[in-house]
């Protein structure tokens, strides 16, 4: 049995692919979620039509963008970085949790202090919370060689659990006392601090600019330093990075804190910067950390193009919660998402391989 | 004797335990021929949304629907691992991140609740839930009764799948074949085996099986469709194939105590037990940790018998 097509791989592959693929994924992955809604009983045109004008067009529509797209810049950042490596770190759901759960604990705690001393230590606190979470999945990793997807996954799931304790189920420091009927967490006194400039209308949140720096900060790191260049050389090839001496266990550790610190950053920004309080059930209802993965993939780890496809994938969830309804059912935004995923991992394989039918091929012979 | 607390535990393990083992059945089918499918989790809910569909629209015999509900929730959990084998066959993609796409494209987020919501399952109970048997009428022996005769028929049958499958890896031709695919698969290709179409087989029945465990959770443990309802099962079953060394017969062990610690918390509380309901909803993902950091040490993982091809693409070599 011979496929009409075949895969070769290529030789060289041209620069411009880099970014002609991921646009070609995007498109196909609309018209397959165009042929889902068509399917199922919808007008896609429509349904896209919204999307646009709910998303992107006009003003407020993104600021809503931007909003939405602060939390997707630090959870895609942290699944970048850890990509480069070959590391699948799919536990920045569980770092952002657990990056929210500490910048709240400083934020109620410090309660009014200097302009800039509070967003950096909270900050600082989402951080380091979200590295050491992250540094246990790489510690298992470079010990003991075990999966890094898995027991990221299921430190998802026990730091969902952790919030439900921390706000629903006990007495903790982060619960509201005045709210007995329902739980909630305290509120952050000082987060005014937290601004949100208004630049051509478009209303800025200080967490997008802090993600824009960390997206350049990480190209800088990978593009121009020793360390970047060892990464580098151990995802390409680990034994080669074994014999040039590069210590590939802690740089596991490294990298994979350095992942959990981005996204616990981002935990940081989400109670800072836009809920003002620790919101246990907000937080795990939106799923970040899974659509970092997305925005990543899409934006095949550059750290920099990770910042532009966080705006448009922000987008695209945000229209998708705004217009929630019977004839807008949740659930199509994580369809289409997926669906970009999909295309974007196939697409990898054109960067890589090119297409060849086994027709021409013959004709070649023939030739 | 009956409402003996281990007698309970034991019983609702093997309940809980069920939907687990299909779904990590699945698995030892699909990484035994070199494919590691993380979409487990998204192509159950899957299965589950498309067999509690089928429950409320097909009409007839009780066992009738109940069968053809779980057939429908097999065929969906097929089609949705179609989609992955192509992408980690044909297209040879890399499979962790695939079967991570499978499962953010049919999660808790995602189709199945797209599905769930166009064709109102949500939140409306099935009217025809799997329930358990009395088996011969031993259902209310002492000790045993509960534990073996009155459970539901797809635990029976999945005791029956368990012998299969072990007879089929271990002491039929295509099993070794299969097996060989995934050790090896340019010695298979020489010896004539396909490689593609072994793969494509076991990849799809390892999605239907999926498929048939997440029937169970909307028609047999809640029996209402809930977004999101395997909440992590899943990703345990990925984890059970290892913590079973991809055999059948320690898996289904496996499940079963896994089985016992989802079930833990319910059975405590309606006991009136006063243990935090937090601390043991963690534990079944606390014990997967556990378990693959002990055996995922280099050396287990090749004495226990993990396929040497798995996640690997097969390449005939270029010319």
């Amino acid at each position: 049995m011979r496929s009409p097509i075949r895969l070769e791989r290529r030789l060289e592959q041209p620069k411009w692919l880099n970014w002609a693929v991921p646009l070609i994924s995007l498109v196909v992955a609309l018209v397959l979620g165009a042929i889902v809604l068509w399917l199922t009983g919808k007008n896609p045109i429509d349904v896209y039509q919204r999307i646009f004008e709910r998303g992107f067009a006009g003003k407020k529509a993104f600021s809503g963008a931007l909003e939405m797209a602060t939390p997707l810049a630090f959870t895609g950042l942290c699944a970048a970085v850890a990509f480069r490596m070959g590391l699948i770190n799919i536990g920045g759901e569980g770092q952002f949790y657990v990056g929210a759960i500490g910048a709240a604990w400083v934020g109620i705690a410090i309660g009014s202090a200097p302009t800039g001393i509070t967003i950096a230590l909270m900050c600082l606190a989402g951080m380091v919370f979200g590295s050491i979470y992250a540094a246990i999945v790489g510690l298992l990793r470079a010990k003991f060689n075990t999966n890094e997807i898995i027991t990221s996954l299921m430190m998802n799931y026990l730091a969902g659990i952790l919030l439900n304790y921390l706000i629903f189920n006990s007495t903790s420091y982060w619960r509201n006392p005045d709210s007995p009927q329902f739980p909630k967490s305290k509120d952050i006194a000082a987060r005014a601090d937290w601004n949100t400039y208004k630049i051509f209308g478009v209303e800025m949140p200080i967490a997008f600019l802090i993600s824009m720096l960390a997206g350049v900060a990480l190209w800088f790191l990978y593009k121009r330093t020793r360390f970047g260049f060892e990464v580098s050389v151990i995802a390409d090839s680990p034994k080669a990075a074994r014999y040039a001496g590069i210590r590939t266990s802690s740089t596991i550790v490294i990298v994979l804190a350095l992942s959990g610190a981005l996204a616990g950053l981002g935990g940081a920004a989400d109670v800072g910067n836009f809920r003002g309080l620790l919101d246990a059930k907000g937080l795990q209802m939106a799923g970040y950390g899974y659509t970092g993965i997305v925005v990543a993939a899409l934006a095949r780890r550059n750290p920099i193009t990770t910042i532009f496809v966080a705006i448009f994938i922000g987008g695209l969830t945000k229209a998708g919660y705004s217009l929630q309804g019977p004839d807008f059912p949740s659930g199509l935004v994580g369809t289409l998402q997926g669906l970009i995923l999909f295309t974007a991992v196939a697409g990898e394989i054109l960067i890589k391989y090119r297409l060849r039918t086994n027709v021409s091929r013959a004709a070649a012979v023939a030739a | 004797m009956n409402s003996n607390i281990f007698v309970i535990i034991i019983s609702s393990a093997i309940f809980y335990g069920t939907p687990l083992f299909y779904a990590a059945l699945g698995g030892i089918l699909t990484e035994r021929s070199g494919v590691l499918n993380l979409g487990v989790e998204g192509t159950m809910l899957i299965g589950g949304v498309s067999g509690a569909w089928a429950c409320l629209h097909i009409g007839g015999s009780a066992w009738f629907t109940v069968t053809m509900s779980i057939l429908v929730g097999a065929l969906a959990g097929g089609l949705v691992s179609t989609l992955l084998a192509f992408l980690c066959i044909t297209l040879k993609t890399n499979q962790t991140v695939a079967g991570l796409a499978i499962t953010i494209f049919a999660g808790a987020v995602g189709l199945s609740s797209y599905f769930a919501n166009i064709w109102k399952v949500a939140k409306t109970p099935v009217p025809r839930p799997i329930r358990t048997m009395d088996v011969f009428g031993l259902a209310d022996t002492p000790v045993l009764g509960p534990i073996l005769f009155r459970q539901t028929s797809l635990t029976y049958v999945s005791w029956l799948l368990a012998i299969v499958a072990t007879v089929y890896l271990f002491r039929t031709r295509v099993g070794l074949q299969l097996r060989a695919v995934g050790e090896s698969p340019q010695t298979a290709d020489a010896m004539g085996i396909s490689v593609i179409r072994y793969r494509y087989i076991h990849t799809i029945l390892g999605g239907a099986l999926a498929g048939i465990g997440g029937v169970f959770y909307s028609l047999a443990i809640v029996p209402t469709w809930v977004d999101g309802m395997t909440k992590g099962a899943g990703w345990i079953a990925i984890a059970l194939v290892i913590f079973g060394f991809w055999r059948p017969s320690l898996t289904l062990l496996g499940a079963y105590l896994f089985g016992a610690l989802q079930s833990l918390s319910s059975t405590l509380k309606a006991r009136g037990v006063d243990i935090s309901g937090d601390i043991l909803d963690a534990l079944p993902f606390i014990m997967t940790i556990v378990v693959l950091v002990l055996v995922s040490s280099r050396f287990a993982h090749r004495r226990l018998g993990a396929p040497a091809a798995l996640g690997v693409p097969y390449e005939r070599e270029e010319r």
